[in-house]
């Protein structure tokens, strides 16, 4: 196969994939919903007093996001796993690898995107000063893709299972440990004033070794399933 | 660039995948699919053990048996989808999970799903089968004609009948250029006229010297190409 | 040839049999081992001059920290192999060794949290360790319950050997992230549970144990293997005549 079809099944897959969200649009705004929801709760719980919520905000942001991209996971592959268009694309003449990352990449645009544009939002709720937000919206961009890229290694592992949503939680949130302390500190440290370069350093190497990585091992782990 | 992708990165991990194939021209010559000695086993049941076959271009192999005789796991087997537990099967010589994607590249499932969007309409849904295979000579609109259903172009597969998405399923094989054919029960929810319909491509393609592996419950009527039969209750 | 050795090392039978030869000897090795590191880190070490006796816990709890990752190790190495060559043993060991790390790993946070106690006060701190410790737990508990959660016991294998070794390559990006995280959120008094400068005496200790864990967790995973070889062969000749009646 050339790489002129290669990149011509990726670019179709991905349309079909974005088509398939804009016919359920309704759907899409449920992470979204979550996302503010969740973190609305936090003053509730713990009460609203500024310094404690500045204190906490970047941290509550982070795992509300990490949350409401492991409610949405489960979408990568479900729905082609029922209908069998899943196994269509192990038997493709393409690479499984590259067709994956045409489905995490619509994957990303239709619920991790919509994350970063609710995030200023979210900021003003918890008082975070603007440069702090500034940061939350980078990081958020350079964190969420690995979000999808490491949620669907644990998705592919439980697609064929009857209740594998149970289980993808704990198989997904340890992995998700490092992203977590760089983001939330590195947005702690913009509203302290302080430069945040090594931890947007380290979040950006997080998502390369993501990106070549984890659409191998989905990949094989999509064989495993399906077989 | 023109370099040739999807060699030897990504399928079955395997040690010998460090001497990928390179650029083997199928030539009429060695074109065959052997399996020699396969073995299922499922939830500790052997379902076959030692089973061989080789078919040629212009073949067909029917596979019978009852419900649950492992017909649609010898299928998947076939496909490289699932791995045999023991036994190997060859495509023009070579182990098939060496192959990897150039294996795909010259056979089609259509398996007991459909393998379609149902929110797409059918025009998309071929157009993406297409992009995903080999692009084969006939175009989606055609496609379409040949199978009947000339007109829902546009519909949304999700209102279209069983039948008709069957149909579709089975167009996805008129779209891509594939030399061999594994399909299970392709006639589910026809009709009469849907059964004579996916015979007669049936025919035309084994005509056309392709290879065909195929399961049904109903007796399949197929007067040209040679057939070899399996029955797996035996 | 090289792959036929291989092949009949990974004979399920023989290394059925071979196990149950060196089981006795392992056990009796792991247990004077373990007796002499408890005796010498018990009563002829000293009492360290800062935690006083409370610090001989770490003889326990650094050798099963060392176990809880060396295990994980193995087991993702193990899946890996079982996974390229598809040697069924290779798959039995992996998954032996699953319950085996995943205890390790608890008792080394039961044993740091029993240490914590007496110096600060609470049951649980958040050191660097001890959260590593915790991470690497849930990572070994997602491994066993994806493979409970998998009916065919070979696919099952599989799928918790790409996990495994989707693990492995995060814990020392999840073990640097926490060290880091740690640092910055250190409190007025700083969790210390390696001891600072180690003495002869203490380090002898340490070594015993840390070669009887070993030991122990060979045993084990010996003896979970050759009952999962059982299950696994339970329709082949071989075992059949094991369980008839002699």
């Amino acid at each position: 196969m050339t790489s002129d079809s290669l990149t011509r099944a990726f670019a179709l897959l991905l349309k079909r994939d974005l088509l398939l969200a804009m016919r359920h649009r309704a759907e899409m705004i449920n992470p979204l919903l979550f996302f503010v929801l969740v973190t609305s709760l936090f003053p509730l719980g713990i009460g609203a007093y500024p310094e404690l919520l500045r204190a906490v905000g970047p941290g509550v942001i982070w795992v509300a996001a990490l949350l409401a991209a492991l409610l949405s996971l489960d979408g990568i592959f479900r729905s082609d796993f029922e209908d069998g268009t899943l196994e269509q694309l192990l038997l493709s003449s393409h690479p499984v690898s590259v067709l994956v990352l045409a489905k995490v990449l619509a994957h990303w645009l239709v619920t991790g995107l919509p994350l970063l544009l609710v995030a200023p939002l979210l900021g003003i709720l918890l008082d975070l000063p603007v440069d702090a937000i500034r940061i939350l919206m980078l990081t958020l961009l350079l964190g969420t893709p690995v979000l999808s890229l490491l949620g669907a290694v644990g998705v592919a592992l439980t697609v064929g299972l009857r209740k594998g949503g149970k289980i993808l939680s704990l198989l997904v949130l340890p992995l998700y440990v490092p992203l977590l302390i760089f983001a939330a500190n590195a947005v702690d440290t913009a509203a302290a004033g302080l430069p945040v370069s090594a931890h947007l350093l380290f979040i950006s190497a997080l998502l390369v070794l993501a990106l070549s990585l984890s659409p191998l091992a989905t990949a094989a782990a999509l064989r495993i399933s399906l077989s | 660039m023109g370099q040739t992708t999807g060699k030897g990165y990504d399928y079955r991990f395997s040690p010998s995948i460090h001497r990928p194939l390179l650029n083997q021209t199928v030539s009429q010559n060695n074109l065959s699919l052997e399996a020699t000695g396969l073995e299922c086993i499922r939830d500790d049941r052997t379902l076959f053990s030692d089973l061989e076959f080789t078919l040629n271009p212009g073949e067909a192999l029917i596979l019978e048996g009852r419900n649950g005789s492992g017909k649609t796991s010898l299928l998947r087997i076939l496909c490289g989808i699932r791995l045999p537990d023991a036994g190997s099967v060859r495509w023009c010589g070579t182990d098939i999970t060496r192959l990897g994607p150039d294996y795909h590249e010259h056979t089609a499932y259509v398996g007991h799903r459909d393998g379609i969007k149902l929110d797409l309409t059918p025009l998309e849904n071929l157009a993406v089968a297409r992009a995903l295979g080999t692009p084969g000579e006939t175009s989606p609109t055609a496609a379409l004609e040949q199978v009947e259903l000339y007109g829902y172009e546009d519909v949304l597969t999700r209102n279209l009948s069983a039948g008709q998405q069957r149909r579709l399923a089975l167009a996805r094989l008129l779209v891509t250029d594939s030399l061999l054919w594994i399909l299970d029960e392709p006639f589910t929810s026809l009709d009469r006229r849907g059964i004579a319909l996916v015979e007669s491509l049936l025919e035309q393609h084994t005509g056309k010297g392709g290879l065909l592996a195929v399961t049904s419950h109903h007796a399949i009527n197929l007067d040209n190409p040679p057939v070899q039969t399996i029955n797996l209750s035996a | 040839m090289f792959n036929n050795f291989f092949h009949k090392l990974a004979s399920p039978k023989y290394f059925y049999h071979i196990a149950g030869r060196l089981l006795p000897w392992l056990a009796a090795g792991c247990a004077v081992l373990m007796l002499a590191g408890l005796y010498y880190g018990l009563i002829v070490a000293p009492p360290d001059y800062q935690q006083g006796d409370s610090y001989r816990i770490m003889f326990v709890h650094v050798p099963a920290a060392w176990m809880s990752l060396f295990i994980y190790v193995v087991m993702a190495g193990a899946g890996a192999i079982g996974l390229v060559w598809r040697i069924k043993l290779a798959e039995v060991i992996a998954i032996s060794s699953a319950t085996v790390g995943a205890s390790f790993t608890f008792l080394a946070l039961v044993t740091g949290s029993i240490w914590g106690k007496p110096m600060w006060g609470t049951w649980w701190v958040w050191d660097a360790r001890l959260t590593s410790e915790l991470v690497l737990l849930f990572l070994y508990l997602g491994i066993i319950a994806l493979y409970s959660a998998i009916d065919d016991k070979r696919t099952a294998a599989r799928a918790t050997a790409i996990l495994a070794i989707v693990g492995v390559v995060n814990i020392p990006i999840i073990h640097f992230s926490v060290e880091w995280w740690n640092t910055l959120h250190q409190g007025p008094t700083v969790a210390k549970f390696g001891a600072p400068s180690i003495d002869i005496s203490m380090l002898i200790p340490l070594l015993l144990m840390a070669v009887a864990f070993k030991l122990y967790y060979v045993l084990v995973v010996l003896m979970r293997a050759r009952c999962e070889v059982l299950d696994r062969e339970r329709h082949t000749g071989w075992v059949k005549q094991l369980a008839e009646p002699q």
